[in-house]
């Protein structure tokens, strides 16, 4: 399966995005669910390089796998920092003045909203985060 | 990102172009920040902006609410893909889209 090892860090962001775009364009998906997954990759992996390594520099993985039966493209963020399972976190009141609101929790609620699925495991010291999405 | 600008009569424009994300929002906002004094109606047109992720999203509260306080914001061509980014977090509501 393809998959890249990039630093947790900010600057890796577009890498990985590079990465997943190319082979949702060899998949024929099309644009609406292409930006949709790297908006995802976009919260998933700036939640790495921020809360991951709170003690310095680390790395992650992205392993991407295509279904070309159920057409389903999957992506699987590894990462061995602190243990955090981003599917516990409620979702934000999203009626609230603009006064009011607050930011927390948006990301991981968009990413709930247009990803078909999403599981998370902590196992063997990793974080093992993986979004899947029908394209 | 490429940000390009019109500023005329206390009207500012901002056409947005490419990804408004964790890397590009701080460089929205930077720009935002210099060019703000004293625009009284401000215009963001996304019409090549590909899509915007909760950074973005942050950005564009943090200036609503500025503008609330000394005009107005309007947000123009926006595509479904954004417009329902919108939607999904509420932010249609605290918004104008055109």
């Amino acid at each position: 399966m393809p998959q890249i090892t990039v630093k947790a860090a900010i600057n890796s962001i577009p890498t990985v995005t590079d990465f997943a775009v190319a082979l949702l364009e060899e998949y024929q998906c099309d644009m609406r669910a292409q930006m949709q997954i790297c908006v995802a990759i976009d919260e998933m992996f700036s939640n790495i390089a921020y809360y991951a390594y709170p003690n310095g520099e680390g790395e992650a993985t992205v392993i991407a796998s295509f279904d070309a039966t159920d057409r389903l493209f999957s992506l699987t963020f590894i990462d061995s920092g602190i243990p955090y399972n981003p599917l516990e976190k409620a979702d934000p009141d999203v009626t609230l003045s603009a006064e009011e609101r607050q930011i927390g929790g948006l990301g991981i609620m968009m990413v709930r909203k247009t990803m078909d699925d999403m599981t998370y495991e902590y196992r063997d010291g990793q974080n093992v985060l993986t979004i899947s999405k029908k394209i | 990102m490429n940000i390009s600008k019109q500023l005329d009569n206390g009207c500012l424009t901002l056409v947005l172009q490419g990804r408004l994300d964790t890397t590009t929002a701080p460089l929205f906002e930077q720009e935002l920040q210099n060019d703000l004094d004293g625009v009284t109606m401000l215009r963001l047109d996304f019409e090549q902006l590909a899509y915007l992720s909760s950074a973005g999203l942050r950005v564009i509260l943090e200036t609503q609410r500025r503008m609330n306080q000394q005009g107005s914001m309007v947000i123009c061509h926006v595509s479904d893909t954004i417009k329902e980014v919108f939607d999904i977090t509420g932010f249609s509501a605290l918004l104008t889209v055109e």
